[in-house]
């Protein structure tokens, strides 16, 4: 059985569930969408700062006031070179050696560019870093992420922010009977809480998601759905299903009827 | 390059901005107030560590980068 807590190069979470920090409609919403939503690490972008706009309320101030582990992305880079120049600044700028990694194919589909992504990892963990790769749902590249270091592997559920929850769950299951040493967290593709679900009762080890939270109707009450979805899915998991059965089986006795 | 007393043309963030020769990336990072905890400075592509701030003398036709970690998924 995997471990009871999600752990990451050593460093076990509080939870299973890491949470995007983007596109909240406030700081407070987010700060408080966060706090409902029992993360411990959560994911930042790496940006140019605005020079002609200083000094104004901090994102980083309600991140670092809640204590949360910042695992900076690269977000928005199409090659494997961007992708480690922009690694580089997030080290320096978050002082922690983790990355979420992408490196992006598709301007549509912000599909990962498999063939970049394998080498921006391998170059990244040459250097130290704790590579937590975004990847398409393929066996063969997690097992190549795996091989070159990668510290989990991140299959995308569906398009990013797309919603549409785990489109291929065979493919999700042969990454999971295959990736047994390191974790194996669904990064993108949810959009409710039965979606993560799902994907906890399957046994990943976590979900992270952004735009699901973010973008809710009530960003702070899906927050708690997802906690608890998350939870209910990993229970159900640990707990074993019981065999789907195309015929009935009573649940009641079957002797001493009158 | 660089006379003591000259002037340097610096790129920032892809804007252009004029230094006096001889300015370090701390000073210029603090003419453009802006704190050092949580950003990150490329210089021609290269990640100077922030304990170089102070020793780093900036010279004409240097490229910066200047980030911070930001709202994302």
């Amino acid at each position: 059985m995997r471990s009871s807590l999600l752990t990451i190069a050593g460093q076990a979470l509080g939870s299973r569930l890491i949470a995007g920090t983007g596109k909240y409609p406030s700081l407070e919403v987010m700060r408080q969408a966060l706090e409902a939503s029992g993360a411990t690490m959560v994911t930042v972008a790496v940006r140019r700062v605005d020079l002609s706009r200083r000094g104004e309320g901090s994102i980083l101030e309600v991140l670092t006031a809640g204590r949360y582990t910042l695992l900076p992305n690269t977000a928005g880079c199409y090659t494997a070179d961007e992708a480690v120049r922009t690694a580089r600044l997030g080290r320096e700028a978050g002082l922690s050696e983790l990355v979420k990694l992408e490196v992006i194919g598709d301007e549509k589909t912000l599909f990962p560019d498999t063939a970049g992504l394998l080498e921006a990892t391998k170059t990244l963990v040459a250097e130290g870093f704790v590579v937590l790769p975004y990847t398409n749902d393929d066996v063969v590249m997690a097992r190549k992420l795996r091989d070159a270091g990668a510290a989990a592997v991140m299959p995308l559920g569906a398009p990013i922010g797309s919603g549409l929850g785990i489109r291929n769950l065979v493919n999700l299951r042969l990454i999971l009977e295959e990736i047994t040493d390191i974790p194996v967290i669904v990064d993108a593709g949810v959009g409710t809480a039965s979606d993560a679900t799902i994907a906890m009762e399957m046994g990943c080890d976590g979900v992270l998601m952004n735009t699901a939270i973010a973008g809710a109707g009530d960003p702070v009450a899906m927050a708690r759905a997802m906690k608890l979805a998350i939870e209910a899915g990993r229970l159900a998991f640990e707990a074993g299903r019981i065999p789907r059965k195309l015929h009935a089986t009573a649940s009641s006795p079957v002797e001493g009827m009158i | 390059m660089g006379d003591p007393g000259g002037v340097i043309r610096l790129l920032v963030n892809g804007e252009e901005h004029r230094a006096q020769a001889g300015l370090t990336l701390a000073q210029l990072l603090t003419r453009l107030e802006l704190p050092a905890s949580r950003l990150a400075v490329e210089r021609n592509l290269r990640v100077v560590p922030r304990e170089r701030y102070d020793a780093e003398q900036l010279e004409d036709g240097d490229r910066l980068e200047i980030v911070t970690l930001v709202g994302g998924g």
